[in-house]
C-alpha cells in the first residue's frame, strides 16, 4: 500500500466521485440505446408478425387486411392509426371482399390484463374465433384459456346477441353461450366479458353490414399481401 | 495450484456455498418464476448473464471505483445489463420474455448478484471473480431448475412441457400455485440440512474412530 491509495481511500475529492458516476452512467446509457436500437426493429417486426398471424387465425379465410379506424362518426382505412386511438382491423380474401372485422379488446383478467383480439362478423352477428394475445394467468389453470382447444374452439359461430354468456362445462345450448373451463371459470368468464364489453363499445360504431370500407391497397398491406 | 483455485471458485457455488440453498438468497425470483422447468432455467440464464457480466466488469474497475460511490456504481453496471438481458430476450425469444415479464427488470434487484459484487468480485483479481459468478450462477441455475421441474411434474404432470402420465394424471395444482413454491423450498432446504447433518456426524464419527486408533 502506498500513501497515495491509502489516501484515495480515506477521503478522495467529491470531484471524483461525481465523475465516477457520471462516467458510469454515460457509458450504461450509450450501451442501453444501443441494445434499444439494434433490438427495436426484431421486437416491432415480432409484433407485427404476431399480429397478422392472430388476425388471420380469428377470421377463417381472410388473407388480407388493413387497420381501420372510427373517425369523425365513420369507419376508415388508415395507414398509420394515431397512437392510443382505438384500432380494428378488416379482413377481407383474395378478391378484396369483406368477410369480418378483427377486434383487439382487453380486460382485467385473475392475475392481470388480458389482450384478445376476436374475430367477428357483423352481417350475422357473430365472433368467429379468438385468440389470446396477451397474459399473465396462473400457468396450469387460466392460461387454459388459450391452451384448452375445446374452450378456444367455442368462439366459432358465437352469436353476440344479446350477449355471450359462459356456462357450466358441457351445458352450452344457445347460440350465445359458450362452455367455460373447469378449474379456470374466472379467466374464462374474464374473455367473455372482455368480448361483450369490446362488442357493446364498437357496436355502435361499425358501418351497416355491406357498407364497410373496401379494400384499399396501400404498400404496406401489399408487403401482406405477397406474403 | 493457479487452476485448482479458479475450480474451487466455480464449484462452491454450486454447492458448499449454494446462492438458494444454503445462502437462501434471491428468494424472490426464485418463488415466483418457478412454476415451470423453462421459466426456471430461462431466468437462470438471465441471472448469469447479468452476473457474469457485472463481475467482470467490477472486478475489472474495482480499482477506479471509489469506496463511497461503490454501491451506486454496481447498480448501474447490473441494471445496465439487466436491460439488455431484457431487450435481448423481447427480441429473440418474445414468448419466454412474456411469460417471464415483470421478473427480468427485478433481476436488478438481486440480492444474490449485489451480494455477489460487493463480497466477491470488488475484492478479487477478475479471472477469479468471473470464476465465481459462473459457479453462483450455475448454482442458481440449478435450484431454480431443480424447483422448477418438481413444481411441473408434480403441478401439470409435464416437464419442458411435454406431458410425462397418461390422460389420468390428476394435476396437483397447487404446486404450480404461489404455496407450491413455498412448499418445494422447504423439503428441499429440509433435505439441504439434514445432509449436511448427516456429513457432519459423519465426519465426527470418523474423527473419534482416528483418535480412537492412535
Amino acid at each position: 500500500m502506498t500513501t497515495d491509495s491509502r489516501k484515495e481511500a480515506t477521503s478522495p475529492s467529491s470531484l471524483r466521485l461525481v465523475l465516477t458516476l457520471a462516467i458510469a452512467g454515460l457509458v450504461s446509457g450509450i450501451a442501453i440505446i444501443g441494445i434499444y436500437e439494434s433490438t427495436l426493429p426484431t421486437i416491432t417486426a415480432n409484433k407485427a408478425r404476431e399480429l397478422r398471424e392472430a388476425v388471420f387465425k380469428v377470421l377463417p379465410g381472410v388473407t388480407q387486411m388493413q387497420p381501420l379506424v372510427h373517425r369523425d362518426s365513420e369507419l376508415v382505412v388508415v395507414d398509420q392509426p394515431d397512437k392510443d386511438e382505438p384500432v380494428i382491423y378488416g379482413g377481407y380474401d383474395d378478391q378484396g371482399d369483406f368477410l369480418g372485422y378483427a377486434m383487439p379488446a382487453a380486460g382485467p383478467g385473475f392475475q392481470d390484463t388480458i389482450a384478445i383480439l376476436y374475430g367477428y362478423e357483423p352481417d350475422e352477428k357473430i365472433v368467429v374465433g379468438m385468440e389470446v394475445l396477451e397474459s399473465r394467468e396462473t400457468p396450469g389453470l387460466g392460461d387454459k384459456i388459450y391452451k384448452d382447444m375445446d374452450f378456444v374452439g367455442g368462439f366459432s359461430a358465437l352469436s353476440v346477441e344479446p350477449e355471450i354468456v359462459a356456462v357450466k362445462k358441457g351445458t352450452k345450448s344457445l347460440p350465445n353461450e359458450i362452455d367455460a373451463i373447469t378449474g379456470a371459470t374466472i379467466s374464462a368468464k374474464a374473455v367473455v366479458r372482455i368480448i361483450n364489453e369490446a362488442h357493446a363499445r364498437w357496436v355502435g360504431q361499425l358501418p351497416a353490414p355491406g357498407s364497410e370500407p373496401p379494400f384499399v391497397l396501400t404498400e404496406a398491406a401489399g408487403d401482406e399481401a405477397g406474403q | 495450484m493457479k487452476k485448482n483455485e479458479s475450480y474451487d471458485e466455480f464449484i462452491k457455488g454450486i454447492w458448499r456455498d449454494n446462492p438458494v440453498f444454503v445462502q437462501v438468497l434471491g428468494m424472490c425470483p426464485m418463488l415466483a418464476v418457478t412454476n415451470s422447468a423453462v421459466n426456471a432455467v430461462a431466468m437462470g440464464m438471465a441471472s448469469l448473464f447479468v452476473l457474469v457480466g457485472s463481475s467482470f466488469l467490477v472486478s475489472t474497475f474495482r480499482h477506479l471505483i471509489p469506496k463511497q460511490v461503490r454501491i451506486s456504481c454496481f447498480i448501474i453496471i447490473i441494471a445496465t445489463f439487466v436491460t439488455i438481458a431484457d431487450y435481448t430476450l423481447l427480441a429473440l425469444v418474445p414468448k419466454v420474455h412474456k411469460e417471464l415479464g415483470a421478473f427480468i427488470p427485478l433481476i436488478v434487484a438481486n440480492c444474490l448478484i449485489l451480494g455477489r459484487q460487493e463480497a466477491f468480485a470488488s475484492r478479487y483479481p477478475t479471472r477469479l471473480a468471473v470464476m465465481d459468478a459462473l459457479g453462483m450462477a450455475s448454482g442458481f441455475m440449478l435450484a431454480l431448475f431443480s424447483l422448477g421441474a418438481v413444481r411441473e411434474i408434480l403441478g401439470d404432470g409435464a416437464l419442458f412441457g411435454v406431458k410425462l402420465f397418461g390422460e389420468n394424471f390428476e394435476p396437483w395444482v397447487i404446486m404450480i400455485l404461489p404455496p407450491g413454491g413455498f412448499l418445494t423450498l422447504g423439503v428441499i432446504l429440509l433435505f439441504f440440512n439434514w445432509f449436511k447433518y448427516k456429513k457432519d456426524e459423519f465426519l465426527e464419527d470418523v474423527a473419534a474412530a482416528e483418535r480412537g486408533s492412535d
